[in-house]
């Protein structure tokens, strides 16, 4: 993992200072309350529904025991005991007083965390693969270009003051689990002769205008990489639209242009920009690579997990939805749920973090990792170790066996916390979850994911929901417009909506429908919804979500 | 208070105030405007190729803080080989003194009421722009101004 270089923690001890003075000069009045937002942005903090909110980064979704303790201690400190894990490999804390906001800083600060480019018109915090040096279908581990990237777009002076916000998505696996095409730039290692260079993806990107990214670049060496992403970001920063912020995101200057303007622009700015790179960038990298190196794996038979896996149901379960293949056949992948049936998807208390972290420090390698789908991962666990583990999360309601189950969803924070909402997303969340265990059918539905976004900002990503959910107001009573065949993985596709909406205390029977609609037409229970939706498109899921309503008004 | 190095009686403030790393001074520029070109945000600098040689100082306009494109133009005007004076003009931070200075702008010209209320102290805490410098470290320059 990484570890902060001493220019690292001098640059961030200045940043935090800086910041603090900021707020001094704000509730001075050197700094307009216009002038302020900016600068507040570009380190995290929002002004929310009820209060301020700061948004730290995870970058690449990687932490240690040390820096998910800290969170902890921050949730306690300074907040109600509880954080919320975001679909960007955030957390959040919904109830920070301003002035409180530079000590959450440099606390943060002494783990190596920061809530910089978290918020803002500038680049953000890059997302990657969770399972990042750990699976057994990657090319190679996306986090060390991940993190030269943010030392690259850190307090970059050219790009703090963006037309629009610029999200970048990294992953090292054919299985896409960084859903790089809905992000501004997607970057994705691929091989060609023998060698690894990245795939370039632009103007991705869900929201109002949801769009899926296309090829800039197809083979893109990686020594190029910083070059070619200030090519891009100086290309978006003059030709974005300014007069008008819906239309000031990347994907709208793709759209407006042409793809193959903008690779000239793009290819142009390159070869102008290539020469400043005289390759130090590569020696840093070098460095940062060594930082990655995998933990000193433990050998050691598996007998332990063998005999829990044949004698114990409820492990048996657990490990069938929780855990992925390891790149060691001896270790596994253990997905922690931040989804019980019920809780707010995506929130863990301070007490869960630290007994994560234990768990991390004990059974991990001391890593964990966040998943832009809203849970933690311990990426490596031997599995000898996995039946201890089961048993220590079950005690602490950790153990929820749903990983890409119905209940398994992701939701925006929706009209419960945030400003921009026009509906309420997390009850939605909890009732599909706490319906579909009461039913008993979530094991034998399968893989399912179903995505709820409380606005038509889409931050709970519900386009490339296999089942997509939008809350929306009409005429001031919340409408949840519903969509299907989404899917964000490799062949990221956007799904196609239904038809007119429901209210809220009709979703949940529309989503139940659905599924039962889904367990008839099957071929079999080895053909998931998406497969099913794919054969028979919408038409009858139509007539499950609407033929029964008009019989049930009529 | 030490915000008081520009020296000018209180009530003469000059519309305008430079900003370098030394802090603030009256505008010194007194060559013939011939030598001189102005850009507005939306512009580009390959407007000027034909001119480059023969001009000692270029104003990039800012308009408002938040449009961020003055940033690029010095990039482009520096990569383009312009060695003159460049001067960020308009409504530009403290906050941003540093950033503009690593984008490649010697110097930043702001009016007065700006300079009232975000005083030189302020503006000088950031002269060490030169310090902590991610860009300068992966180009493997000690400082951030491009070559």
């Amino acid at each position: 993992m990484y570890r902060y270089t001493d220019f690292d923690k001098a640059f961030l001890a200045t940043r935090n200072a800086q910041f603090r003075a900021q707020v001094e000069r704000r509730l001075k009045g050197h700094l307009t309350e216009d002038e302020f937002k900016p600068l507040r942005l570009m380190n995290g903090v929002y002004l929310q529904l009820h209060a301020y909110m700061l948004r730290v980064a995870i970058p690449y979704g990687t932490l240690n025991a040390d820096q998910m303790r800290q969170l902890a201690y921050l949730a306690e400190r300074w907040d109600k005991g509880y954080g919320h894990f975001t679909t960007r490999q955030n957390i959040q804390y919904n109830w920070p007083k301003l002035p409180d906001i530079p000590d959450m800083l440099d606390a943060l600060g002494e783990v190596g965390l920061h809530a910089i480019q978290t918020s803002g018109n500038t680049i953000r915090n890059t997302t990657a693969d969770p399972f990042a040096g750990a699976a057994a279908d990657e090319i190679a581990d996306p986090r060390p270009l991940a993190e030269l990237i943010r030392q690259w777009s850190t307090d970059h002076p050219e790009f703090q003051f963006l037309g629009r916000k610029f999200k970048i998505a990294i992953t090292g696996s054919a299985d896409d689990r960084a859903v790089t095409a809905a992000h501004d730039i997607g970057l994705r290692i691929v091989e060609k002769n023998g060698e690894q260079g990245l795939q370039v993806l632009i103007g991705g990107g869900l929201g109002r205008t949801p769009m899926i990214g296309q090829v800039l670049r197809d083979f893109l060496p990686r020594a190029d990489l910083l070059p070619y992403l200030e090519a891009v970001l100086a290309t978006y920063n003059q030709l974005g639209r300014r007069d008008n912020k819906y239309k000031a995101r990347i994907k709208i200057t793709v759209h407006e242009h042409g793809i193959e303007s903008i690779r000239a622009m793009v290819e142009g700015r390159f070869a102008q920009i290539r020469p400043d790179f005289t390759g130090a960038d590569q020696a840093l990298l070098r460095a940062i690579e060594a930082q990655f190196a995998p933990p000193a794996f433990r050998g050691g038979n598996t007998e332990a997990h063998d005999a829990a896996y044949g004698a114990d149901p409820v492990f048996r379960s657990w490990a069938d939805t929780n855990l992925a293949p390891h790149r060691r056949a001896d270790h596994a992948i253990v997905s922690i749920s931040l989804k019980a049936h019920g809780a707010t998807p995506g929130d863990a208390s301070a007490d869960q973090m630290r007994s994560m972290a234990d768990l991390a420090e004990r059974y991990g390698y001391d890593e964990l990792r966040i998943s832009h789908e809203q849970n933690v991962i311990l990426p490596h666990v031997h599995k000898s170790d996995l039946p201890a583990l089961h048993a220590a999360l079950k005690a602490q309601g950790l153990a929820t066996a749903n990983i890409g189950l119905i209940s398994d969803i992701i939701a925006c924070p929706g009209m419960d916390y945030c400003a921009l909402a026009t509906a309420r997303s997390i009850p939605i969340a909890q009732e599909i979850a706490t319906r579909f265990d009461e039913l008993k059918l979530e094991h034998d539905i399968g893989p399912m994911k179903i995505k709820i976004s409380g606005c038509i900002n889409a931050c709970g990503h519900h386009h490339v929901g296999h089942i997509g959910i939008l809350g929306l107001d009409r005429a001031g009573v919340e409408n949840y417009q519903i969509t299907l065949g989404g899917d964000g993985g490799p062949d990221a596709t956007l799904g196609s909506r239904t038809g007119p909406g429901f209210p809220a205390d009709e979703i949940v029977p529309a989503i139940e429908r659905l599924m039962l609609a889904y367990l008839d037409l099957r071929q079999g229970p080895g053909e998931t919804f998406l497969a099913t939706y794919r054969r028979l498109g919408a038409d009858p899921f139509k007539s499950a979500l609407y033929d029964s309503a008009r019989t049930k008004a009529a | 208070m030490t915000d008081t190095a520009l020296e000018i009686a209180p009530g003469t403030l000059p519309e305008t105030v430079l900003v370098t790393d030394a802090g603030f001074s009256r505008d010194d520029w007194s060559g013939p405007e011939t030598r001189t070109a102005t850009l507005a945000p939306d512009d580009r600098a390959g407007e000027l190729s034909d001119r480059l040689c023969g001009l000692e100082l270029i104003r990039v306009r800012f308009p408002a803080f938040a449009d961020g494109r003055g940033f690029t133009l010095a990039r482009d005007l520096r990569r383009m080989g312009y060695r003159g004076r460049l001067r960020a003009v308009g409504h530009v931070l403290a906050d941003q003194y540093a950033m503009a200075r690593r984008a490649g702008f010697d110097e930043v010209e702001i009016d007065a009421d700006l300079a009232a209320r975000q005083p030189e102290n302020q503006w000088r805490a950031r002269a060490n722009w030169q310090a902590h410098d991610y860009q300068a470290r992966l180009r493997g320059r000690s400082s951030g101004a491009p070559a």
